[in-house]
């Protein structure tokens, strides 16, 4: 049971990776050969001489990085802030942080398109990974929960030597949030990567599409041509795949720190 | 704190109440100083978005000409628009019928997995990956699944003597199909209850199984409650994302068969971005997110009749 409910689960990957490399005719012989007798490798190269998919690649990279950085930075901060000093406010701040992380996004979605509109950034990649440097309330929330977790012992010894609070977060606590930081960098590069409605509102031009795009804008020009919509599909998942292959660890520790966030 | 960072001999005590009355001011300056990346952003994409689409509610504006203020015009012209009724009534289908399946989907594959079994890195993988794949690459796939001639949904049904079902095709089948989808992206509901499931305290079954449960009343009794805020949780969770899904209907139907997946997001997208109605979507956008924050708030009014917190009580 365990098997087939596996094999269900794992269909549409595998016939995304056996229709990219079938020949036009084969993609709909039924019943579906899973195993294509002659595997067609060129469909990959085929996809990269008919739209420019290593500028797709390279703009989902850059803005993928660039968010990711912003996140990390921004959530080591404000955790920090949140969790190692007492200050008046904190708590206020702190609501304030949970209340964001139920608010429904759709409601600033226009009004945000307009102030970026009027400070001329529609059309560049700003949007896409600028508001991760302002911390975003999951992340933080998940940071703060692991700082917790560190003695306070360490903040009060650094604090004796003399060190300000800015060398105690970057020289003491930040390189003890290890696990912490690795989850927020694969979920944050993930949710940029993937992301789809923000490039679709604020991008136009065609050489600054990201992949999410780019692949639709190839499914739409070249819809007929299934066995190249899936391996251009399958260059768009594959990055997903690797980084799922080498940072296992820090999904699963992900879920178990959200775990602590339901309680 | 005063006993661990004064030394006794070194300080007395006025020194140190000084000393720690600086500190206090530098921890609310530091405090601040910190948090200001959190606090400038929430001002500048929450705060004030907010305040600036109650302005937009309130005027006409296609981003051209100048605003005008037309007042509560557009709450009276959605009550004449039959594609609100429609949108809303879509999200809701989607919401109400979608979730709780994706919960109890989630949750099987959760205690499957929380079973000794071989392999289970390996079926982890496969549940979770569609989870955190680009919404785009599964839809363009998913398509494909459900098509009615050649779709591989369609010929598992022939197996079993059933179909064939137009699916993205009917209008009756669009949101069953849509549905069908997001049963297999609830990897990420199914990990969240894994970790929970694997916190569950072994004393507790342990000790329940001494008192003669069975194993079906060890799971109602002892698992189920344990584990409820993390239901809870991806509830919660699950709901708001719900009412607000977009980039699949966006790709896979645009709304179609006859305005049947047409949910509340897509018509405000259409709305913004493709008719500039500025002000009328931001006003769609203030009932959907009115919506949401209202169901939220019921399922926390109901939350303490059946979430248990553990040392709360």
């Amino acid at each position: 049971m365990m098997i087939a409910l596996g094999l269900t689960f794992l269909m549409p990957l595998a016939w995304v990776v056996s229709t990219s490399l079938k020949l036009p005719g084969q993609v709909f012989i039924t019943p579906i050969e899973w195993i294509p007798t002659e595997p067609k490798w060129d469909n990959y190269f085929e996809v990269f001489r008919r739209l420019p998919f290593h500028l797709f690649i390279r703009n989902s990279f850059f803005v993928s990085i660039m968010g990711t950085i912003g996140m990390v930075l921004s959530s080591l901060t404000v955790a920090y802030g949140l969790s190692r000093l007492r200050w008046p406010g904190r708590d206020f701040v702190f609501t304030v942080l949970l209340a964001t992380m139920m608010l429904p996004a759709v409601v600033t979605m226009i009004p945000v398109f307009i102030i970026f509109k009027e400070i001329n950034w529609v059309g560049t990649f700003y949007p896409l990974w600028v508001p991760a440097w302002f911390g975003a309330a999951f992340y933080i929330f998940l940071m703060r929960q692991y700082m917790l977790t560190l003695p306070l012992e360490l903040d009060e010894a650094a604090k004796i030597d003399g060190a300000s609070n800015f060398r105690i977060l970057w020289q003491v606590i930040a390189p003890l949030c290890g696990p912490a930081v690795a989850t927020i960098t694969i979920f944050a590069f993930l949710q940029h990567y993937n992301a789809f409605m923000e490039p679709l509102i604020y991008i136009s031009k065609s050489e600054m599409y990201t992949l999410p795009l780019g692949l639709l804008w190839f499914k739409g020009r070249f819809g007929n041509f299934w066995h190249l919509v899936m391996a251009a599909s399958m260059i768009t998942i594959l990055p997903v795949i690797i980084i799922f292959f080498f940072a296992q660890r820090q999904f699963v520790q992900g879920a178990q720190f959200t775990g602590l966030a339901g309680r | 704190m005063t006993a661990t960072t004064s030394a006794p001999g070194i300080q007395t005590q006025p020194q140190t109440r000084r000393r720690m009355s600086a500190a206090q001011r530098r921890d609310l300056r530091d405090g601040l100083l910190f948090t200001s990346p959190f606090i400038f952003g929430v001002l500048a994409l929450w705060v004030g978005p907010m305040l600036y689409s109650v302005f937009l509610i309130l005027h006409r504006w296609n981003m051209l000409a100048p605003p005008r203020f037309i007042g509560t015009g557009h709450f009276e012209r959605m009550l004449n628009d039959p594609l609100v009724g429609k949108s809303l009534v879509n999200t809701a289908y989607y919401t109400f019928v979608g979730v709780p399946l994706q919960l109890v989907v989630a949750f099987a594959l959760a205690v499957m997995l929380n079973q000794q079994i071989r392999g289970l890195s390996v079926y982890r993988t496969i549940y979770y990956l569609p989870s955190i794949t680009p919404a785009v690459a599964f839809a363009v796939v998913w398509v494909q699944i459900l098509n009615p001639e050649f779709g591989v949904l369609n010929e598992v049904l022939h197996w079993f003597g059933l179909g064939p079902i137009n699916w993205l095709f009917e209008p009756a089948w669009a949101k069953p199909a849509l549905i069908i989808m997001s049963l297999w992206l609830t990897g990420f509901q199914m990990i969240i209850f894994l970790a929970g499931l694997q916190g569950v305290p072994k004393e507790l079954e342990e000790a329940a199984e001494i008192d003669g449960a069975n194993a079906w009343r060890r799971f109602i009794n002892v698992t189920i409650p344990i584990i409820s805020p993390i239901i809870f949780f991806n509830m919660i969770i699950g709901i708001i994302g719900s009412f607000q899904v977009f980039t699949t209907v966006f790709i896979m139907t645009d709304g179609g068969p006859q305005n049947a997946t047409l949910f509340m997001v897509l018509y405000i997208y259409r709305n913004a971005f493709e008719l500039f109605r500025m002000g009328y979507a931001a006003s769609l956008a203030w009932i959907l997110f009115l919506i949401i924050m209202a169901f939220t708030a019921i399922q926390f009014f109901f939350a303490n009749r059946w979430v248990y917190y553990e040392g709360k009580l």
